[in-house]
Formats: structure tokens, sequence, C-alpha cells
């Protein structure tokens, strides 16, 4: 093993000297403090400028190009009926991803988990492969397979190309190998006798599924809810590919329309609009911060 | 115990009875249709949205599908998209770029700085290292849009950027607008970095912290200096979750575009920070001269999408992914 190429004692038996120690332990403040410049940098930023005029780096200005310049003027978005109409869509894509993942990935994680079928090793060797790979190469191709669904009768109005239904479906769909897999794992977890129990009584697998199995692995579908819901509520490379105009936009899309339509771009009221669309973001950042840092330690697909 | 109970079940019935033979084939179709009942949403799905986009995507590679001839039948050109790919005068830079672009954020932000994060993290009081890599998540957290505006506005021209104000003339800092003038690179790989670092960080530090705390404090009594704690201690026994981060992230980087496209959309200029996949994604959706090139973007895709499928399974193998794959133990009832 490797410990026995550590060569014999050399001091006493006290370690490291102690002000050594407090050097290293300042020098590892300083680089971390050092580190997360950017982000803290970002973020001040981010706040200085809702609540003012204009802003030069991270200095508020006022009118005449002294610092001050205090407003709520770029907050005055909340009263036009577009920002609300895209934080509806932006709720929506992030709802119907929690549903849809929810049932899909619980439904099959259990039948993976739990029953013997012809293709059964196939899919899971699919959706292992697709979890590792990143689907974003494959919307050029998404684009025909929605515009198909647009031409069903009826129910293409809902989930073609150009609906927030539509960007939903494919939203759903690129989370599903990790969902599958989370939920595959936490049914591996569970022990079996309950649910053996309940079939020999003559329970049917759905009425065990959902009464039995279900309630137990419910901290893991929490976690894949908040998952979800974050992915969706962010979502901005499908719906800005599927989706032309203001009325299906959802919040970031809303937003990049923002920066890049107006010309000169109103940057004080697009960081407001940003802030605004990060409030639940931030809950959820205060509220559940261990379970954050173990979902993304559980799987995610970033870059 | 296990093996008893899956024999038990293998064959509920005493064999040689015809009739409950029968009532086994019965039974047996009957599990496997709630099976598929089950998997139907999520088949459906990985169907409509992976499998036939793949088949869809190598068939439009084969054909001149644009905006310009939507309305035409699909007609097949041949390899003709493959060899005006690799005839293209701006391939040699795009797949320069691609590399530099994957292997300078893996190497430092991805895999380096994820490593050095998590160990400093976990060497210092616990507190305070959850907050770091709690404040280190929240780029991951922030919506993409949101997050690259944040970085438009410390590279800014003068008097808006940040950067600018902070460190004005130094660092080869001329005023002017960073990220679509004087080191778009620099931006393009830190906004990237500043994203994919977190993942590498959380892995690692949960790897390192299950380290048995024995075994440092023994070297520590034999008196190893931090680094050689770290190099021949921590860093062989988190063998595994490196070359798990490097496999993955190498992959995420190959195919994604996110970031570029809403920073600078491969500029400034021609194709300075164009990746692989950006380029895919731009000729099939944003329109040069008034015409989106599927077929031609296609191209670009699928070969991508190949590479990256290559990589996937051979990074499922190493890891030994299939070992997961096992049977279940009550399959009918």
């Amino acid at each position: 093993m490797t410990t026995a190429e550590i060569s014999p004692p050399t001091h006493p038996v006290a370690g490291l000297p102690k002000a050594r120690e407090k050097m290293g332990r300042r020098f590892a403040y300083g680089f971390l403090i050092l580190s997360i410049m950017p982000i803290v940098v970002g973020y001040s930023w981010i706040v200085v400028a809702t609540l003012s005029f204009r802003t030069e780096g991270l200095l508020p200005r006022n009118a005449e190009g002294g610092i001050g310049g205090f407003t709520l003027s770029n907050w005055d978005f909340v009263t036009d009926g577009a920002i609300w109409n895209a934080m509806f869509n932006s709720l929506l894509i992030a709802v119907a991803m929690v549903f849809g993942v929810g049932i899909a990935s619980t439904a099959g994680g259990y039948a993976l988990s739990r029953m013997k079928f012809a293709g059964r090793k196939a899919f899971l060797s699919m959706t292992l492969v697709l979890h590792a790979f990143k689907a974003e190469m494959l919307l050029i191709a998404i684009f025909f397979v929605l515009r198909w669904l647009g031409d069903i009768p009826i129910i293409g109005n809902f989930v073609g190309f150009n609906s927030v239904g539509g960007v939903a479906l494919v939203m759903i769909a690129l989370e599903l190998p990790l969902g599958i897999w989370l939920m595959k794992g936490f049914f591996d977890n569970l022990p079996w006798d309950m649910e053996r129990a309940a079939l020999i009584d003559g329970a049917s697998r759905f009425r065990v599924w959902w009464q039995i199995m279900l309630p137990q692995v419910r901290p893991g579908l929490a976690a894949l809810s908040l998952f979800t819901f974050i992915a969706g509520w962010n979502a901005y490379l499908v719906p800005f590919t599927f989706t032309i105009g203001t009325k299906v936009a959802n919040m970031p899309v809303f937003l990049n329309q923002l920066i890049s339509d107006t010309a000169p771009t109103n940057w004080n009221q697009v960081a407001a609009v940003g802030l605004f669309q990060m409030i639940p973001l931030l809950i959820f950042f205060i509220f559940t911060q261990e379970l954050l840092l173990n979902i993304y330690a559980g799987g995610s697909k970033g870059s | 115990m296990t093996q008893s109970l899956e024999k038990e079940t293998d064959t509920g019935v005493p064999a040689g009875d015809p009739t409950s033979q029968r009532s086994t084939l019965a039974r047996r179709v009957r599990a496997t249709a709630t099976a598929y009942g089950f998997m139907g949403p999520a088949i459906v799905l990985v169907l409509l949205f992976f499998i036939v986009p793949g088949i869809l995507l190598l068939v439009l590679s084969f054909t001149n599908l644009s905006s310009a001839n939507f309305s035409d039948p699909w007609s097949y050109i041949g390899f003709d998209n493959f060899s005006r790919l690799f005839s293209d005068p701006f391939f040699p830079k795009i797949l320069r770029n691609t590399a530099f672009y994957v292997f300078t954020t893996l190497i430092f932000f991805n895999l380096g700085l994820a490593l050095v994060l998590a160990l400093v993290t976990t060497n210092i009081p616990r507190r305070a290292g959850f907050f770091f890599r709690l404040v280190w998540l929240l780029p991951r957290l922030t919506p993409s849009v949101v997050y690259i505006m944040m970085w438009q506005r410390i590279g800014q021209a003068d008097p808006f950027g940040i950067y600018n104000q902070i460190v004005p003339g130094f660092l080869g800092a001329s005023g002017g607008n960073l990220f679509l003038g004087g080191s778009p690179w620099t931006f393009v790989i830190l906004t990237n970095g500043f994203v994919g670092a977190s993942f590498g960080m959380i892995i690692f530090t949960s790897a390192l912290e299950s380290i048995p705390k024995d075994l440092i404090t023994a070297a520590k009594v034999d008196g190893a200096s931090l680094w050689r704690i770290i190099r021949d201690i921590k860093l062989p026994l988190i063998k595994w979750p490196l070359l798990f981060i490097a496999t993955y992230q190498t992959l995420s980087l190959l195919t994604s575009f996110e970031y570029i496209l809403l920073l600078t959309e491969g500029g400034p200029g021609l194709f300075t920070t164009e990746v692989w996949a950006l380029t895919a994604y731009k000729r099939a959706f944003s329109s040069y001269f008034g015409n989106s090139q599927w077929a031609f973007g296609a191209t670009w895709a699928i070969v991508l999408v190949s590479v990256a499928l290559v990589l996937a399974v051979g990074y499922v193998k190493l890891f030994k992914f299939n070992e997961l794959i096992e049977e279940p133990r009550i399959e009918n009832l």
C-alpha cells in the first residue's frame, strides 16, 4: 500500500507546527475567497443594478454621473402582462416536467427494478448510455419530430412546434434517462418483503406500486422533483430553439429577447427581470442546501 | 437465502402438470404486459425524442433539406454533405477550437480546480468548507441567460465593465470589451469552467470524506507532509472518481454549446470561439442568407453524435456500469 512508501518520522509526533498550520489555513481561505470573487461580483452587480438608475462597474450612478441614483423604476415590469405570461409559461414547463419526469421515471424505474421482461436489459443499457450522452445535438432532428406532432389533429395544438406543451415534452424526455436511473436506484434499495406479501395476497402490480412502493421512495422523488423543477425553470436552449415570438416564451427566453431586441439594452431593467426570475431558485438555495449538494452529486448533467 | 427465493419464484408451480404449464404461460404474458404498461410512458418518450431523432439525423445528413427547398421531397445527395464538411475552409479552425475548449476547460476547471476546491474545502472546518462549496454551486443553479449576463457585465467595455473598473489598464485590459474583443477565449472558458468545476468538486469531496481518518492520522504521525499525504494517500484513493469526472466531463463539454451561444455566438469575427457543437446548431437553426441548412447542420451533428456515443459506450464499459443491470429478484407473481 501507499502508506508504506511514507518516510519514517523525521520530527516529533506533534505534526505540523502551529504557526505553519495557521499560515496554511490563511492561505486556504485566501484562495477560496479569491476563487468565488467572480460569483460574488456577478451577484452583487445584479442586486445593485436592479435598484439603481444605471451602473458603472459595481457603482450605481445617478443622471448627473455622481454616485447614487436609487430607483425602483426597474421593477415597473411587474405591472406588465408580458412578464406574467412568460412566468406562467416557465411555471407550466417546470410543473409539467416535475409530473412528467416523476411519473415516467417512477413507473419505469419500478418495472426495471422489480420485473423481468423481454427488452429490459437492452432498455437499461440504452438509458445508461443516454444518461452519459448530452442530447443537445439531437435538437435538429427533434425539430422535425415536433413539426410532425404538430400536424396531429387536436393534440397537435398542444404539443407541436412553437407550443409550451411541445417544449415541456422535449424537456421531459431529455431528463428521463437521469430520472429513470435515479428512481431505479431508489427502488433497488427497498426491501421487498412488504411488496411480496401484498402480491401474494392478490394485490395488483399497480396497487403495489402506488400504495406500497411510492410512499417509500418519497425522499428520492422529492429530490428528483426539485432537480427537474430547477432544470425546467432555467430551461433556455430548448424553448429558444422551438418557440417563436413572445406568446410562448418562458422567462429565460423573454429575458434574452430583452437583451437582444431592444437597442440600447436597459441593463438595469434586464437585471431586475433576472433577479425576479431567480426568486424561487434563491428560496431553494437558502432552504434546501444539503439536499441541493446531494442532488447535484447524484448525477447532474452539466458541462 | 436469496438463491432459494429466486428458485421458488422461477418455478412457482410444480413441473409436468400441463394445465399449470399453460397457466404459467398465460401468467408470463400477463406479467410482460404489466411490465410494458409501467414502461409505456418512458418507452414512448425515448422512442420519440432519442431513437427517432437519432435515425432522422442520419437520414437528414444524406439529403439537401434546407428552408430554401422545404416544400420539395427530401432528395438524396449521397456523401455530398460530408465532403462539404471536411473541405470547409473553417473546418481545421473549428476542430482546433473544439479541442482547445474541451481540454483547457477540463484540465483547469472541471478537473483541476474541482480537485483543488475539494482538497481545500475538506481541509478547513466543516461549516466553512460547506459554505464555500455552496457558493460554488450557485453558477450551476443560476439560469444560463442570467449567468451569462453577469459575465457580460464583468467583461463589458468602459465605463460599464466591472473588470475594467477594478483593474484599469492592467493585465492587458485596454478598457475595451473583453469577451467580444481582447480575450474571448478566457471568457468562454471561465463561464463554462465556473459551472463545470462544481460537479467534480462535489464528487471529489464525498470521495475524500470517505477516506478512513486513521490512514491520514497514521501518515501524520509518521511525519508525512501535507503534500505527500495528498499525493501518496488521497489521490490514489480517489483515482476512480477522477477518471469518472474526466470522461464524463469530456463528453459534456464536447456536446455543450449553450453558454458560448449566449456569450459570443462563436464570435467575435469569424469562428473565433466557435466549437463543433455550436457549428452544427448554427448551420441548422440560424439562417445564413435567410436559409436554415438543416441537412448540413445534421451532418455536423451526426459526426459529433457518433463520437459522443462511442465515448459514452466506452465509459459505461470502463466503469463497469453493466453490473448495475442485474436481474430483478421478484419478477412474476
